[in-house]
C-alpha cells in the first residue's frame, strides 16, 4: 500500500471542499471495498477523505411518507431497520444477502453504491482491464467470465455491478442525492450506475468532488409486496450469480402494479422496464410473468461461460413473482 | 493444584493452546520479529513460460527503506536442493506463473512491496500449455505415484471381465485443481548468527525442513534450527519445505540481518502446492447380484516441468473392493503449470470421488442398496496385496451410519422427494484411509520437584498434538495428562517426522509412549529423591517401524449426506452429513471429533463450491482470494455429526491408533453428489456441484 493521506472533517461541506482541493482524493466509508482495492494496488489515493464521522447516519421518515437513509448508515442498522423491515422488505433482505456479518457492520450504505466489479481482471494489477487501465484491453470477454455481465455489455468491459443493497433500491426508486462543489442535485438510483459503454472506467455518474449525502425512498406502494432473492454458489459471503429485486400489486388477478430488477447481470442493477410494460394490467398468471420475462431477456448477450444467467434470471424472477402474488393482501371490494 | 482424576488416552481433553490462540499469545512463524529485522516481498512471474531478460532495479532500490534486490543475477547460490521448487532465483527460467523471479528486502513490509511495484522485469515468451485434456499428447505412464505406489497394477484380465459382465458402468469423472489455502500463509523469518541458521517457519514439520535448508545452503544441519511452535494449518501444503524459508534464509546471508517472508494469499496457490485436477474413468462390471467382477479406475492428471507429482487417485481402488479382475493406472503430463502436492488425502480424496461415484451409479444400474452393493463386495483380503487385514471396519461403519443416518427409510426413487422448492436427496460413500507411520525419536524427563517433561519435535497443525502426547504420557506413567508438560515444535528438539499423512500422533506418540514408560519402570525402581539432574529416558522407534507389516492397515469410514437442491436455482445446500469411522483407538474425543468434521467440511466444499482453473492466456490460477476461491462457511454447514466404532487393533501402534486427519475429507463429495443425483435425477459427473451445473437439468 502507497502512503496517503488522512483527513475526518467535520462537515459534509468540509469534506467536498477537501475533495475539491486536489486530485486522488477518495472518500473513505466503512472502507469494505475501498481499502482492499488498495491493498490490491487498484487503487492509489493520494488522500483519504473519512466521511464515516458526519451527520449522515441517520434513518428518517420523510415529509411524503418515504425514508431518508444516510450515507453512512451502515448495512447492518439499515436492515434491521423497523422501517425497513416493514415498509421495504426488499431492502432489508437484499443487504442480508450481501457479504458477512462483520462487512456489514462496517460498511455504509453510500459506500454499498460505490463498490467496484470483482471482475478478477480489474482487481489484478498485472493484468488488463479497461475499467481499471483505460485502452489497455478486456481479457474477460474470452477469459474468465462466468460471473460478469449479460446485458448492457460493451466491447471494452463486460464487468457486473457487485451489490446487492443497489438492486432493491433500483426496485422500490430510490433516489440518490448528492452534495459536491456546484452545490446539491439528485439521481434516480436507475440512473445512477452507467452501462459500460466507451468509458468503463466511469462506474456512476457521480461528478469530480460529489459527496453521497443520503438515499431516499419514496412511500411504499400502498397494498404491494416485495421480495428480494439471490442465487448463489455459496449459502452465504458469496456475490449473486443473478439477484431479483420485485414489487407487486395484483387486484382481481390483474398486475396493477410492479417493479423488477436484476442484480449479477449487468454493469448496474438491471431494472427491467421491457417486462414492468409487460406486466402492467397484465393477467397475475405464470405464463404472462413468463412472457414478460422473455421479453426482457431477448436482449441478453451471454457470453461464451455464462449463458446459465439467462435462464437462471427467468427462473429467479419467475418463481419470486409467483410468490409475490400468493403473498398479496387480502383486499375488500 | 489440579484434582482432576487421571483421564486416559480417548478422554475429551481440551486443548492446551486454546486460550493461547484465542487470546493472540500463541506466536506463529511470522510473529518473530528480531531487533533489525527487514521484511522480503516476493515478486513473481508474470509470464506462464520463458526466461527472466532483464531486471531494472533502479527505481526499486530509490524507494525510501529497500535496502537490496535479490534475482537469479545476485542471489546466493544454492546446492541442488531435495525438491526442485526450492531452486528459487538460481537462473532465468520461468517454469510457470507466480514463481519467484524476484526478491525486495526493505525496512518495512510496505516499502518492500511499493519496491516491488517498481521493478521492472522484462521476459522472453515461450509459448505455454496449461490446459490438461484427457487426449494430451505429452500423457505418459510413470514408473510410481505420490507416495510410492506402482503407477499400474493389473490383476486378471479386465477387459474380458468387464465384457462378459451383466451390468457395466463406464463413466468419467472430473474435478479441478483445489488448493490448501490454510489460514495462515506459509511465512518465514531467518536469521543468521556466527554461521548459524534459525528459521521461524510456518511447516508440518521442522527436521523435514532442516534438511531441505542443510541440503539446499550446502550446511550441516547441526547449525541449522527451525522452529513452529504454532501452526495455522497446512492441509499438506507446509508438508514438503516451501520456499519462504529459503528465500529468507538467502535475503538474510545477503543482507547480514533477519529477514521476514510472508506469502500473500493471492501468490499462494502458485508456490504452494494445490490437489492437481483429475480426469478419472472408472469401469465396473458385476453380476446381476451385484457382485463385482472388474473394477478398472484410470486416471488423467498433470504435473509441473518442474517435478512429476502424480495424484495416486486410482490407488484407492486397489484396496477398497473385491474383484478378481483390476486394473487400476495413472497417466500425467507435465504443463507450465504450478507443481501440485499434497492436500488432505492426496489420492484418496480425489480417487474416492470418482470410484464411490461409480458404485452408485452400479447400484443404480442394479437396483440395489449402495450401503448392500458396498457389503456385498467386502474383501476377504486387501484385493491387490493379498495381505489380511490388520482390522476393516467398512461393513460396520456402514451398517451404524446406515442405523443412524435412518437410512433404511430411504426411498431409493431419484426425485421423488420435494419440500416446497426443494428437491430433496440421500446418498452414501465409503471412506479410507492407510495406517502410516514413521521412525520418532522422543524424550520423558522427571525432575525433583516431580515435574514431568515430555521432548519431541512434533508439530501442531491446529489438531491439538501437545494435548494427545500428554494424554499418551500421562497413560504410560499413571498420572494425569496436565502433569506432563510436552516441548513440540523445534528442532533442538528429539527429531520427529512431520505432521502428515495422518501420521503424526502414531510416529511420535508411540515413540513418547516408548520414553514415558521406560521412565515409568525407572522411577518404579527408584527410591528416594530424584538426583538433582532428574531422571530422563530416550526412545527412538527405528526398529518398531522399520519393518513393513505383514498386515494391510487402513482407516475406513463411510459418509452420509441428505442434500437438498433448489429447484429453481440449482443451488445445493448440504442438510446433514454424517460420518462413521473406524480407525483404531480414538485417542482424544474432542480433538478427533474436530479432526473428522474439518475434513467433512472441506468434503463439501470439494463438493459443491471449490475448484479453479488455470487461466489458458495468463496461464494463472483464476481465484486468487477468498472471495473467488469458495471454501465453505458457516452457512453451508448444517448438521454435521462424527461418530466411530471401537476398533482394537493389535497391529498399529502401543496406543492402538490409525490416523484421522484427512479421511474425513474422503468420499464426502461422492456422498454429496449421489445425495444429489437422488435428489434430482441427474448425474452429474464434474465438481464442484455449481447452481449453473445443475440447472440444465431442473425442469
Amino acid at each position: 500500500m502507497k502512503p496517503f493521506g488522512y483527513a475526518r472533517p467535520a462537515s459534509t461541506d468540509e469534506a467536498v471542499r477537501l475533495c475539491a482541493a486536489g486530485p486522488g482524493a477518495r472518500f473513505l466509508g466503512g472502507g469494505t471495498n475501498l481499502v482492499d482495492l488498495m491493498k490490491l494496488g487498484v487503487e492509489t489515493p493520494r488522500v483519504l477523505i473519512d466521511v464515516s464521522g458526519l451527520p449522515l447516519h441517520r434513518v428518517t421518515r420523510t415529509a411524503e411518507g418515504g425514508l431518508s437513509i444516510g450515507a453512512t448508515v451502515r448495512n447492518s442498522d439499515l436492515a434491521a431497520h423497523p422501517d425497513a423491515t416493514e415498509h421495504y422488505p426488499a431492502l432489508s433482505q437484499a443487504l442480508l444477502a450481501g457479504a458477512s456479518g462483520q462487512l456489514r457492520n462496517a460498511a455504509t450504505t453510500g459506500g454499498n453504491l460505490l463498490q467496484r466489479t470483482r471482475c478478477r481482471y480489474f482487481q489484478d494489477v498485472s493484468k488488463p482491464c479497461n475499467k481499471r487501465l483505460p485502452g489497455s484491453g478486456c481479457p474477460a470477454r474470452e477469459g474468465t467470465h462466468r460471473d460478469l455481465a449479460i446485458l448492457g455489455h460493451s466491447p471494452e468491459c463486460v464487468a457486473t455491478n457487485p451489490s446487492d443493497m443497489a438492486v432493491a433500491l433500483a426496485a422500490l426508486d430510490a433516489t440518490v442525492h448528492l452534495l459536491g462543489p456546484e452545490g446539491e442535485r439528485s439521481v434516480p438510483l436507475t440512473e445512477f450506475h452507467r452501462l459500460p459503454e466507451e468509458n468503463p472506467d466511469q462506474d456512476t455518474v457521480i461528478r469530480p468532488g460529489e459527496l453521497i449525502t443520503e438515499v431516499v425512498l419514496p412511500p411504499p406502494v400502498p397494498g404491494a409486496v416485495s421480495r428480494y432473492r439471490k442465487a448463489r454458489d455459496r449459502a452465504s459471503f458469496a456475490f449473486a450469480l443473478v439477484s431479483v429485486a420485485a414489487t407487486l400489486r395484483v387486484a382481481a388477478g390483474r398486475v396493477e402494479h410492479a417493479t423488477l430488477a436484476f442484480g449479477g447481470v449487468a454493469h448496474r442493477p438491471w431494472r427491467a422496464r421491457r417486462a414492468e410494460a409487460e406486466l402492467r394490467d397484465a393477467p397475475a398468471t405464470p405464463a404472462a410473468f413468463q412472457h414478460a420475462l422473455i421479453a426482457e431477456l431477448a436482449e441478453a448477450r451471454p457470453l461464451r461461460d455464462n449463458a446459465f444467467k439467462v435462464d437462471l434470471a427467468r427462473r429467479l424472477a419467475l418463481d419470486v413473482l409467483g410468490e409475490l402474488t400468493e403473498r398479496q393482501p387480502a383486499r375488500t371490494g | 493444584m489440579t484434582t482432576q482424576a487421571p483421564q486416559f488416552p480417548g478422554a475429551p481433553v481440551v486443548r492446551r493452546e486454546a486460550r493461547d490462540k484465542v487470546t493472540g499469545t500463541a506466536r506463529y512463524a511470522a510473529d518473530r520479529i528480531p531487533a533489525g529485522c527487514l521484511y522480503a516481498w516476493t515478486v513473481p512471474a508474470t509470464v506462464a513460460a520463458g526466461r527472466v531478460t532483464a531486471v531494472r532495479a533502479v527505481d526499486a532500490l530509490a524507494v525510501p527503506g529497500v535496502h537490496s534486490v535479490l534475482t537469479h543475477d545476485n542471489a546466493p547460490r544454492l546446492q541442488e536442493p531435495d525438491d526442485p521448487i526450492l531452486a528459487v532465483l538460481q537462473d532465468e527460467r520461468v517454469p510457470h506463473h507466480g514463481m519467484p523471479v524476484a526478491l525486495v528486502i526493505a525496512d518495512s513490509l510496505e516499502a518492500a512491496r511499493t519496491g516491488a511495484g517498481e521493478l521492472h522485469i522484462e521476459y522472453e515468451r515461450d509459448p505455454h500449455d496449461v490446459t490438461l485434456t484427457e487426449d494430451h499428447p505429452g500423457l505418459y505412464t510413470p514408473e510410481e505415484a505420490n507416495g510410492g505406489f506402482p503407477a499400474v497394477r493389473n490383476r486378471g484380465d479386465v477387459e474380458k471381465a468387464l465384457a462378459a459382465s451383466p451390468v457395466q458402468v463406464d463413466a468419467t469423472y472430473r474435478m479441478d485443481a483445489l488448493h490448501n489455502h490454510p489460514m495462515e500463509p506459509h511465512a518465514a523469518t531467518a536469521e543468521w548468527s556466527d554461521g548459524h541458521l534459525t528459521v521461524h517457519d510456518s511447516s508440518q514439520g521442522s527436521d523435514k525442513v532442516r534438511g531441505s535448508l542443510a541440503q539446499a545452503f550446502g550446511m550441516s544441519p547441526d547449525h541449522i534450527t527451525v522452529v513452529s511452535e504454532h501452526v495455522g494449518g497446512g492441509f499438506g501444503s507446509k508438508g514438503t519445505t516451501r520456499p519462504q524459508g529459503v528465500l529468507a534464509a538467502m535475503a538474510a546471508r545477503h543482507t547480514g540481518r533477519p529477514v521476514k517472508l510472508v506469502f500473500p494469499r493471492a501468490q499462494l496457490a502458485e508456490v504452494v502446492g494445490h490437489r492437481a485436477p483429475t480426469i478419472q474413468r472408472v469401469r465396473l462390471g458385476a453380476d446381476l447380484d451385484g457382485v463385482l467382477t472388474a473394477v478398472s479406475h484410470e486416471v488423467v492428471t498433470q504435473t509441473s516441468t518442474v517435478k512429476e507429482f502424480v495424484e495416486q487417485a486410482a490407488v484407492p481402488a486397489r484396496v477398497m473392493y473385491a474383484s478378481p479382475n483390476s486394473r487400476t493406472g495413472h497417466r500425467v503430463v507435465a504443463l507450465d503449470v504450478p507443481s501440485p502436492s499434497w492436500m488432505r488425502a492426496p489420492g484418496e480424496a480425489s480417487g474416492m470421488y470418482a470410484l464411490e461415484s461409480a458404485m452408485d451409479e452400479l447400484a443404480s444400474a442394479l437396483g440395489l442398496d449402495p450401503v448392500e452393493l458396498r457389503l456385498r463386495n467386502e474383501p476377504a483380503t486387501e484385493p491387490d496385496s493379498g495381505r489380511p487385514f490388520s482390522s476393516r471396519g467398512l461393513a460396520a461403519c456402514l451398517r451404524d451410519g446406515a442405523a443412524r443416518f435412518g437410512w433404511h427409510d430411504r426411498d431409493p426413487r431419484p426425485a421423488a422427494r420435494q419440500e416446497g422448492r426443494w428437491l430433496i436427496g440421500t446418498g452414501v460413500a465409503s471412506a479410507t484411509y492407510p495406517v502410516l507411520v514413521s521412525r520418532s525419536t522422543a524424550s520423558a524427563h522427571a525432575a525433583p520437584d516431580g515435574s514431568l517433561t515430555i521432548r519431541v519435535n512434533a508439530t501442531d497443525i491446529g489438531t491439538g498434538a501437545r494435548t494427545v502426547l500428554a494424554q499418551i504420557a500421562a497413560d504410560a506413567l499413571g498420572t494425569d495428562p496436565a502433569a506432563v508438560h510436552v516441548d513440540i515444535g523445534s528442532t533442538d528438539l528429539p527429531t520427529a517426522p512431520l505432521a502428515g499423512g495422518s501420521s503424526g500422533t502414531a510416529s511420535w506418540g508411540w515413540a513418547v509412549h516408548k520414553a514415558a514408560a521406560d521412565l515409568a519402570a525407572r522411577l518404579a525402581g527408584h527410591s528416594g529423591p530424584l538426583p538433582a539432574e532428574g531422571i530422563t529416558t530416550t526412545a527412538d522407534t527405528e526398529q518398531e517401524t522399520a519393518d513393513e507389516s505383514p498386515y494391510a492397515r487402513h482407516a475406513f469410514g463411510a459418509h452420509f449426506a441428505e442434500t437438498a437442491v433448489d429447484a429453481v436455482t440449482g443451488e445445493v445446500r448440504v442438510r446433514r452429513l454424517l460420518g462413521v469411522y473406524a480407525a483404531g483407538r480414538i485417542l482424544n474425543a474432542r480433538t478427533a471429533r474436530s479432526q473428522f468434521t474439518g475434513g467433512m467440511v472441506m468434503g463439501i466444499g470439494m463438493a459443491l463450491t471449490e475448484g479453479c482453473g488455470i487461466d489458458p492466456v495468463f496461464g494463472d490460477f483464476t481465484a486468487k482470494d477468498l472471495a473467488s476461491y469458495h471454501v465453505p462457511v458457516c452457512a453451508d454447514t448444517a448438521d454435521i455429526q462424527a461418530h466411530w466404532i471401537e476398533e482394537d487393533d493389535r497391529h498399529l501402534n502401543p496406543m492402538g491408533s490409525k490416523g484421522i486427519g484427512e479421511i474425513g475429507i474422503v468420499g464426502t463429495a461422492a456422498a454429496i453428489g449421489n445425495a444429489v443425483r437422488h435428489a434430482t435425477g441427474a448425474r452429474l459427473r464434474e465438481l464442484p456441484l455449481t447452481p449453473d451445473t445443475l440447472l440444465p437439468y431442473l425442469l
